[in-house]
C-alpha cells in the first residue's frame, strides 16, 4: 500500500471527512455571529451559550415533555431564538449608539451568567442525548465508518448555511437588511421597520447557534460549558474570515476544519492552536481577514 | 480537709487548662479544586460538602477544635493553583489544603506545600509522581493514583486477552504518567502498544484521534483521560462504531459522575478501577445517603470519598497531637492507622500514599440497573498490598 506524507490514503480521507464534519460546526456558528456583526455591529460572546442553550432545550424537550429530535431541531431554536429576541430589546438595543466595547462586554457577562445557571442546575459532566434511531448506525465507506449521523450533520449544516447566504445576499428581505446596515435613517423614510427589522435578525442569529447546539447535542456531552470551549475557535474562524462576511465565515469554517483535522493526524498536540496560528499569520498579512472588505 | 479541696481546684483548674489549651487549637482546611470546569462534578463543591461531613462526624467542636473550611477555584491550571495555594499559606492562615484534582495544580500545591511546611492531603490528582520522584514529607496522597489504575484496569484487560494496545492520552502530567504506568503493565504482561495519540486538554471531538486508533490495529483504546474527555471519547467511540468493531475500550480512570452523563446505554460493560463506591457495604451506603442529601441527590465519588476520610484522618492527629503543628501532625498521621466507614482500615506509609483496597467495577447494563445511580457491579477486590506501587520502585528520596 502507498502512503501519502507517512500515512495511508484512506486513513487520510477519513481525517478530511472528519475535519469537514467540525467544520460544519464551525461555519454555522460562525455565520450566525457574521449575521449578526454585519448587520448589528454586535460582536456576539454570548454565541457559544446560545448554542448551549440550544442543546439543552433540546434535552428538556425529550426528558421533561418528550418531545424528539426531529421536533426539537425546529422548536429549540425558535424557543431560544425568542429569548435572544427578549435580550435584544431589553439590553442590546440601548448599546447601539456607543462603542463596539460595551456590547462585547454586555454580552460576554451574559455569556458567564447563563452558563451559571445551567452549571448550578445541571453540573457539569453533561447528560446523555442519545441518537435519533433514524440516524444511528452508519456507512461503510471503504476508507472508513461514517456514523449516519455525522453525514447528516455536514449536509443539514451546509443547507442551512447556503440558505442563508442566498436570503441575505439575493433576496429583497436581504437588500432590505443589508441597506438597514448602510444607512438606517434613509431605510426608514422608506417605511421599513429598522429596529424590528435588527431584532429579528438578532434573533436569527440566535436561532442558528441553537440549531447548531441541537445537532450537537447527540454527539458531544450536552454540559455548561461546551459552548464556552467552542466560541474562541469560533471567533477566530470569524476573524480569520472576515468580520461581518457571510460567504467568508462558510468557507472559513469548513476550511479550517479541514485544517484543524489535518494537524489531529500530523501532530495532534497541536491541533488546540493551529487556528489561533493561522489567525495571527491572517491578521499579519490582511488585517481585513481573508474575505474582509477594509475599511 | 483543706489539702483535698487544694488538689480538687488543682485538678479542675488543670482540666479547664488543658481544655483551654486544646480549645485554642483552631484549623483552617482549604479546599481547593475545580468548581467549574470538567472536574467540578467529581471534586467541585462535593468535596466542601464532603470536608463539613468529616467536620461534623468527627465532634471537632466538642473536642475543642474549631474548624473553619474555605475552598476556591483553580480552574484546573498550576499558576492560579500556586496563586491561591500561597494567599492561603501566607496571609489567610490555611494549615491544611485537600483535594486538588489535576495533576498539574497538584504538583505545584505539592512544592509550595513543602516550601511552607504545612499539610497537603491529595484525594483528586491522579500522578504516581506525587510518592514518587516529587514526594513530599507534607503530603499524603489518599484516593487512588496512576500506578494503582494501571495495574487494576491495565491488568485486567491484558488478562482479558487484549494485547495490543492503542493509548489516547490527555497531554499533560496526569495522562503521560497514566500512559506510562499502563504501558510498563501492559509490556511486563506480554504485551505491546502499537500507537499513541496525545491530545490537547481539554477537548471535545475525539472522532479524528479514534479513528487513528481503529486503523492502528489494537485490541483495545486505552484511554489516559479523564472527566468531560473521557466522556466524549467513550461517546463518540461508540457512534464510530470502534466497541462493536470488536475493539475494546479501557477508561483507565472513570468517575462514577462519568458513568452517570455517559448513560448505561453508552458505557455497558466497560471495566474500571475505583477505590471507592457508594453502594458497597452499610457503611457506604448509610454516608453516601446523607451525602446526597446535602448534595442536590448526587451520589459521591471516590474523590469526595477520599476528600472525608482524609480530613477525618487529619483531626484525628490534631486530637492526638493536641496541636497542629505540621511535622508533628504528619508524623502522627504515618504512625496512625486510619479508619472509616468509607475505605475501612488503612494506613499512610513514609512516602505519604494511602494504601488500601483498590475494586475493579463493570459498568452494570440498562437491565441490570435498578435506577440513578445503580451502575457498578464489583469484579474484583485488588489487595491492599497489591494495590499501590512498592515502596522501594517509587524512587521517592524520602524513603533512601
Amino acid at each position: 500500500m502507498f502512503e501519502l506524507l507517512g500515512i495511508p490514503p484512506q486513513a487520510l480521507f477519513g481525517q478530511l471527512l472528519l475535519g469537514l464534519i467540525n467544520g460544519s460546526f464551525y461555519a454555522l456558528l460562525s455565520l450566525g455571529l457574521a449575521v449578526i456583526f454585519g448587520l448589528l455591529n454586535i460582536i456576539n460572546f454570548t454565541h457559544g451559550a446560545q448554542y448551549m442553550m440550544g442543546a439543552f432545550v433540546a434535552w428538556m424537550l425529550l426528558n421533561y415533555l418528550g418531545i424528539n429530535y426531529w421536533a426539537a431541531l425546529v422548536l429549540a431554536p425558535v424557543i431560544v431564538g425568542i429569548t435572544g429576541v427578549i435580550i435584544e430589546r431589553l439590553l442590546i438595543s440601548r448599546l447601539y449608539h456607543l462603542d463596539h466595547l460595551y456590547g462585547l462586554l454586555l454580552t460576554f457577562g451574559l455569556a458567564l451568567v447563563i452558563q451559571g445557571l445551567f452549571r448550578n442546575e445541571y453540573g457539569i459532566s453533561g447528560l446523555p442525548y442519545q441518537i435519533p434511531p433514524q440516524l444511528s448506525g452508519g456507512m461503510n465507506l471503504g476508507f472508513m465508518f461514517l456514523p449516519n449521523y455525522r453525514g447528516w450533520v455536514v449536509a443539514v449544516s451546509l443547507v442551512v448555511c447556503l440558505a442563508t447566504w442566498f436570503v441575505i445576499e439575493k433576496t429583497r428581505l436581504g437588500a432590505y437588511l443589508r441597506a438597514a446596515t448602510e444607512n438606517p435613517t434613509l431605510v426608514g423614510a422608506f417605511g421599513i421597520n429598522v429596529p424590528r427589522l435588527i431584532t429579528l435578525t438578532y434573533g436569527f442569529g440566535v436561532a442558528l447557534a441553537a440549531f447548531a447546539g441541537v445537532l450537537a447535542a447527540p454527539i458531544y456531552s450536552v454540559n455548561p460549558n461546551m459552548g464556552a470551549d467552542l466560541i474562541i475557535v469560533v471567533f477566530a474562524v470569524v476573524v480569520i474570515g472576515g468580520m461581518g462576511s457571510i460567504l467568508g465565515s462558510i468557507i472559513t469554517g469548513f476550511g479550517l476544519g479541514l485544517i484543524e483535522g489535518l494537524t489531529r493526524v500530523f501532530y495532534p498536540e497541536g491541533s488546540a492552536v493551529v487556528i489561533f496560528v493561522i489567525m495571527a499569520i491572517v491578521l499579519l498579512v490582511k488585517p481585513a481577514g481573508l474575505f474582509g472588505r477594509a475599511a | 480537709m483543706t489539702r483535698i479541696r487544694n488538689f480538687t481546684l488543682a485538678a479542675v483548674a488543670a482540666t479547664l487548662l488543658s481544655g483551654t489549651a486544646l480549645a485554642e487549637t483552631s484549623v483552617k482546611i482549604g479546599v481547593l479544586n475545580d468548581r467549574s470546569g470538567v472536574y467540578a462534578d467529581l471534586s467541585g463543591e462535593g468535596s466542601v460538602v464532603a470536608a463539613q461531613m468529616a467536620v461534623e462526624d468527627f465532634n471537632a467542636a466538642e473536642k475543642g477544635i474549631t474548624v473553619e473550611i474555605v475552598s476556591a477555584d483553580h480552574q484546573n491550571k498550576p499558576d492560579v493553583a500556586s496563586t491561591i495555594a500561597r494567599q492561603w499559606y501566607d496571609q489567610d492562615g490555611v494549615d491544611v489544603i485537600v483535594d486538588v484534582p489535576t495533576s498539574s495544580a497538584a504538583l505545584a500545591v505539592n512544592d509550595i506545600t513543602r516550601e511552607k511546611n504545612k499539610v497537603f492531603i491529595n484525594s483528586g490528582a491522579g500522578t504516581a509522581d506525587l510518592t514518587g520522584p516529587q514526594c513530599s514529607p507534607n503530603t499524603v496522597h489518599w484516593t487512588y493514583d496512576t500506578w494503582a489504575l494501571a495495574h487494576g484496569t491495565g491488568s485486567a484487560m491484558v488478562e482479558a486477552g487484549h494485547k495490543k494496545w492503542f493509548f489516547l492520552t490527555a497531554d499533560y502530567a496526569f495522562g503521560q504518567a497514566l500512559e506510562r504506568d499502563t504501558t510498563a503493565v501492559v509490556e511486563a504482561a506480554g504485551g505491546e502498544v502499537v500507537g499513541t495519540v496525545r491530545h490537547p486538554f481539554p477537548g471535545s471531538d475525539f472522532s479524528s484521534f479514534l479513528l487513528q486508533a481503529q486503523s492502528s490495529g489494537a485490541d483495545v483504546i486505552g484511554l489516559a483521560n479523564a472527566g468531560g474527555d473521557t466522556i466524549n471519547s467513550i461517546k463518540q467511540a461508540s457512534e464510530f462504531g470502534i466497541t462493536q468493531g470488536g475493539q475494546a475500550i479501557a477508561g483507565l480512570l472513570v468517575f462514577l459522575t462519568d458513568i452517570h452523563a455517559l448513560g448505561l446505554e453508552t458505557a455497558q460493560g466497560l471495566v474500571l478501577t475505583e477505590s471507592f463506591y457508594w453502594d458497597q457495604n452499610d457503611g457506604t451506603r448509610e454516608w453516601s445517603k446523607r451525602f446526597a442529601e446535602k448534595h442536590d441527590g448526587d451520589m459521591p465519588t471516590m474523590v469526595q470519598a477520599g476528600v472525608y476520610a482524609g480530613v477525618l484522618h487529619y483531626l484525628k492527629a490534631v486530637e492526638a497531637t493536641g496541636g497542629k503543628d505540621p511535622t508533628a501532625v504528619m508524623a502522627k498521621m504515618k504512625e496512625m492507622p486510619t479508619e472509616d466507614e468509607l475505605f475501612g482500615q488503612g494506613t499512610i506509609r513514609e512516602d505519604g500514599r494511602k494504601i488500601h483496597d483498590m475494586y475493579l467495577f463493570r459498568v452494570k447494563t440498562p437491565d441490570q440497573s435498578q435506577g440513578p445511580w445503580d451502575y457498578y457491579e464489583q469484579v474484583a477486590t485488588i489487595p491492599a498490598d497489591q494495590a499501590f506501587r512498592p515502596l522501594n520502585e517509587g524512587n521517592c528520596p524520602l524513603v533512601q
